[in-house]
């Protein structure tokens, strides 16, 4: 009898089972795919937004706020990568000037601190603005962060915690039962007293499972364009004024190591697990970076990728227990900023459970990691110690990113550790780089095919029948 | 800090063609840096023939022409550090590298020669729509799980681009029992060398869709569809000629990219027509010093012209060793019509070079035409070109006289033939 299950690791569910694991609570993750931080995680702006963009009065605002505040913090104890690089607002024309405003007087009330720019001192900063700039709301303390590193990082410290994370466990049914809820997967049955619904573009079939819910999901695309690490047109993100039917509209982002992201259209679709690129997509893409930028260098795109948001019928946040069925909460609806909001989203749901659940401390819990080894961050000096204590750090694999084969090693070995090509590349870089794995790739199959004990021909890409290698080669 | 004479970074056949050539002039102390376990770079997954015909007269694989130039060096006493990545270069020549044996070490060097070599573009870099699934692989990456770690990647196999590699592995993996369906070019004509059309598509009857490309894929785990279509003289698709094969596999061939990460951190100015960096008449590039050759300058055709202009580079380090740069200031050697790049770019007329062959490749595919140096008005030489393909560098040679106390940039052009 686990005292809670979360369905979904994503970020989400993810940080809430690394908060949880601070207390004795037996607790599991059900994760459907292969690796944590598949859905919404892996495809979004990867930004941490201050809190400026949610209305007045809603749990976004509250929980944006609140979240954005704990991440330089959660980082430094995960030692996950946290960049602070400034969030422009270019308003362009007299009528964005007076909604940049709107934004400063909500910042004001929430305490995000702000500065305005004229066009000639943003200029200055970027070069690349585009002429209809006219005026520029600077949130300087926003950051980026690699989404799936913070998942991945909190799912560590969980499981050394004594969480279980079950990959491959979509959740077919459930059951109510007198002491709580029986969970049914191809992997077994989970009984538990309380279930979080942390399953993002699938929440709504979790919670049909216990509850007709109130809302519809309607998943909404994100297609994006990632740039050459050399490329890097902007150093802070730039984003246009935001309005009520495109929400954010189209960003340039500088992510944690260089690469830039140049996206998102916002598209509903049908179905939650379509996350493909389309020609349309990418071509509003195209043309909107062009409203509050100039000369972005496309053609030095190294990838194109869609990520699907959570979106639902609700504007806002649903974190709360649902009615009619106990001890069942939703944490649903967490489309942007939820990646910033996660660590919030996390501590409401512990206060809804703490009214009905009695979570003793665990003494033991540590809820920091070992910080990973990153030697393109180091000194010779520094590096060359390490190589002297283990060799393998000395031996190159990606060279775009500069990633050793200890560090691969080190990324597989770990609790929640890397089991595919794609979650090598998550954790640790190798693939992330100009050659997008034309050269690594290789080796980085043989480096996962030693360190688990299978053949080259077992070693996936991303989920369980993505296979890379086909068949030994006659000779 | 350590100091080296000559460090060439690649011990690949541009690096390797360098090093021989540094010692055979008389430079004693050269270090080649190599990433791999052996040296001989990307030819030691080129098993296939065709290497060496202009540099031995003979059909060579690509081991075996490699294993000719590490013969050579290991007569001529070069060094060559295995297992060894170079993670940072500087403009004043200091070498970072990083191996097991020595971890970080920084190396100050007289001279420095780029012979990093090129990737193949990605995915990302050519607008190919639809899901991310396993199955989808550059050539030389399949190529690579092929010949060196002994593995198929597919048995259904779609390739994208007849640049060579793509072509090879069409002709490689059908002789390993795969069934290749089709080759789309989004040009109108091949990218390929015509050799290569001959033997790896035609004799095999592999279909070559011209003016064709792949625009979207489909599969959640692994690849199982594409689509493709044909494109207009704008190269935009054309509604309604999609067309889908059931395939495993995608293989990309859409283009190598000089690989310039180090020379453009230590602020090497780059040549946007080659993406490589911009070099002189004796493969001197804008930073004193710091040479450049093989495919990490421009992407070569032929492994043996990879050898002969890294030799180029190599006597122009040499002589800048021995004495230092040219004098005077440089004038450029221009893309003119029809020509997309002409590599050296740059010369010094008060300084000129004994011989300079000027390499360039043509926008399209042209019969009849005349080749026209020029600086400012004064022809410096025509040349009938019967047939000019993008596909096939081409080279013009440049004499001391030619260039001798000229006051304007040299224009390398295609006209009409006056008839």
């Amino acid at each position: 009898m686990y005292d809670v299950v979360i369905i979904g690791a994503g970020i989400t569910g993810t940080m809430l089972s690394w908060k949880l694991s601070r207390s004795r609570l037996k607790i599991a993750v059900l994760e459907k795919e292969n690796d944590v931080a598949e859905g919404a995680t892996m495809a979004n702006s990867a930004a941490i937004h201050v809190g400026y963009d949610p209305e007045d009065g809603t749990l976004k605002a509250e929980l944006n706020v609140k979240g954005a505040q704990q991440y330089e913090s959660i980082c430094e104890m995960l030692h996950c990568g946290y960049k602070t690089v400034g969030a422009f607002i270019a308003a362009c024309g007299a009528e964005e000037e007076a909604h940049l405003d709107v934004l400063a007087a909500r910042a004001d009330a929430r305490g995000i601190p702000y500065r305005f720019l004229s066009r000639d001192e943003a200029l200055a900063e970027e070069p690349s603005l585009s002429d209809n700039v006219t005026k520029v709301l600077d949130f300087y303390t926003t950051a980026v962060v690699y989404p799936w590193e913070v998942a991945a990082a909190c799912m560590e410290v969980a499981c050394t915690n004594g969480v279980e994370l079950h990959l491959n466990t979509p959740c077919q049914s459930i059951e109510k039962t007198p002491k709580g809820w029986l969970i049914r997967t191809p992997a077994g049955d989970f009984e538990t007293k309380y279930i979080v619904n942390a399953a993002g573009v699938h929440a709504a079939q979790i919670h049909a499972m216990v509850a007709e819910p109130e809302w519809q999901a309607t998943p909404r695309k994100g297609e994006y364009y990632v740039l050459d690490e050399d490329a890097k047109p902007v150093r802070h993100i730039i984003f246009p004024v935001p309005s009520k039917e495109k929400g954010k509209g189209v960003l340039a982002v500088p992510t944690v190591f260089g690469n830039t992201l140049i996206g998102p259209n916002s598209d509903f679709q049908e179905d939650p697990d379509d996350n493909g690129t389309s020609e349309a997509g990418l071509a509003y893409v195209r043309a909107n970076i062009g409203k509050t930028l100039k000369n972005i260098p496309l053609n030095r795109s190294i990838r194109t990728f869609a990520g699907v948001r959570p979106t639902t019928t609700s504007p806002d946040f649903i974190v709360e227990e649902v009615s009619g069925a106990p001890h069942f909460i939703d944490a649903v609806s967490i489309e942007s900023p939820g990646l910033a909001s996660a660590p919030a989203v996390a501590d409401r749901i512990i206060s809804i459970l703490a009214e009905t659940l009695d979570m003793p401390e665990n003494p033991d819990a540590v809820m920091t990691r070992k910080a990973p080894v990153i030697l393109k961050l180091m000194t010779p000096e520094e590096r060359s110690r390490l190589i002297a204590e283990n060799p393998a750090y000395g031996k190159m694999i990606c060279r775009c990113m500069q990633v050793s084969e200890g560090e691969i090693v080190d990324a597989i070995r770990r609790p929640c550790g890397a089991r595919t090509v794609k979650g090598v590349k998550k954790r640790v870089g190798p693939g992330f780089g100009r050659c997008q794995g034309g050269f690594c790739e290789p080796k980085v199959v043989q480096i996962l095919a030693r360190e688990l004990g299978i053949s080259p021909l077992e070693v996936v890409y991303d989920s369980e029948k993505s296979n890379i290698l086909q068949s030994e080669n006659r000779i | 800090m350590k100091k080296v004479q000559a460090i060439i970074i690649g011990g690949g056949s541009a690096g390797l063609s360098a090093a021989v050539t540094l010692k055979k002039n008389g430079i004693e102390d050269v270090l080649v840096i190599e990433k791999d376990e052996e040296p001989g770079g990307i030819l030691e997954q080129c098993i296939h023939n065709g290497f060496g015909l202009q540099t031995f007269q003979e059909q060579l694989s690509g081991p075996a022409y490699a294993e000719r130039f590490v013969r050579m060096a290991e007569e001529l006493n070069v060094r060559i550090l295995l297992n060894t990545t170079v993670t940072k270069l500087t403009a004043d020549r200091v070498v970072e590298y990083v191996n097991s044996e020595e971890g970080a070490v920084q190396v100050q060097a007289d001279a420095v020669i780029l012979a990093v070599g090129c990737y193949e573009r990605p995915r990302g870099g050519i607008n190919i729509t639809g899901t991310r699934p396993a199955g989808i692989y550059t050539a030389g990456q399949a190529q690579r799980y092929l010949n060196i770690d002994g593995y198929m990647v597919g048995k259904r196999v779609f390739i994208l681009g007849s640049g060579d590699i793509g072509l090879i592995m069409a002709r490689r993996m059908t002789l390993e029992g795969a069934k290749v369906i089709g080759v789309a070019e989004l040009m109108p004509y091949s990218n390929g060398l015509p050799r290569n059309m001959k033997q790896c598509l035609e004799d095999f009857d592999i279909p070559l869709y011209l003016s064709h490309t792949v625009s979207k894929v489909f599969g959640k785990d692994r690849l199982e569809k594409i689509e493709m279509v044909a494109v207009d003289e704008n190269r935009n698709p054309i509604a309604g000629s999609e067309q889908y094969f059931d395939v495993d596999t995608l293989l990309l061939s859409v283009g190598l990219i000089p690989e310039n990460h180090l020379a453009d951190h230590a602020g090497i100015r780059m040549d946007p027509s080659t993406k490589g960096p911009v070099v002189d008449d004796r493969y001197m590039t804008s930073e004193e010093g710091i040479f450049a050759c093989g495919n990490g300058l421009h992407v070569h055709d032929l492994v043996d012209y990879v050898s002969l202009q890294a030799a180029r580079a190599a006597e122009g380090a040499a002589a800048y060793l021995r004495n230092g740069s040219p004098k005077g200031t440089p004038l450029c050697i221009k893309n003119g019509n029809q020509v997309s790049y002409c590599v050296p770019s740059q010369f010094y007329p008060e300084d000129p070079a004994e011989k300079l062959t000027v390499y360039f490749r043509v926008r399209t595919p042209m019969d009849n035409q005349q080749l026209v140096i020029r600086s400012g008005d004064k022809v410096i030489r025509t040349l009938k070109k019967r047939k000019l393909l993008p596909s096939v560098m081409e080279e013009a040679v440049l004499l001391k006289k030619d260039m001798e106390g000229l006051t304007e940039d040299i224009t390398v052009e295609i006209t009409e033939v006056a008839s």
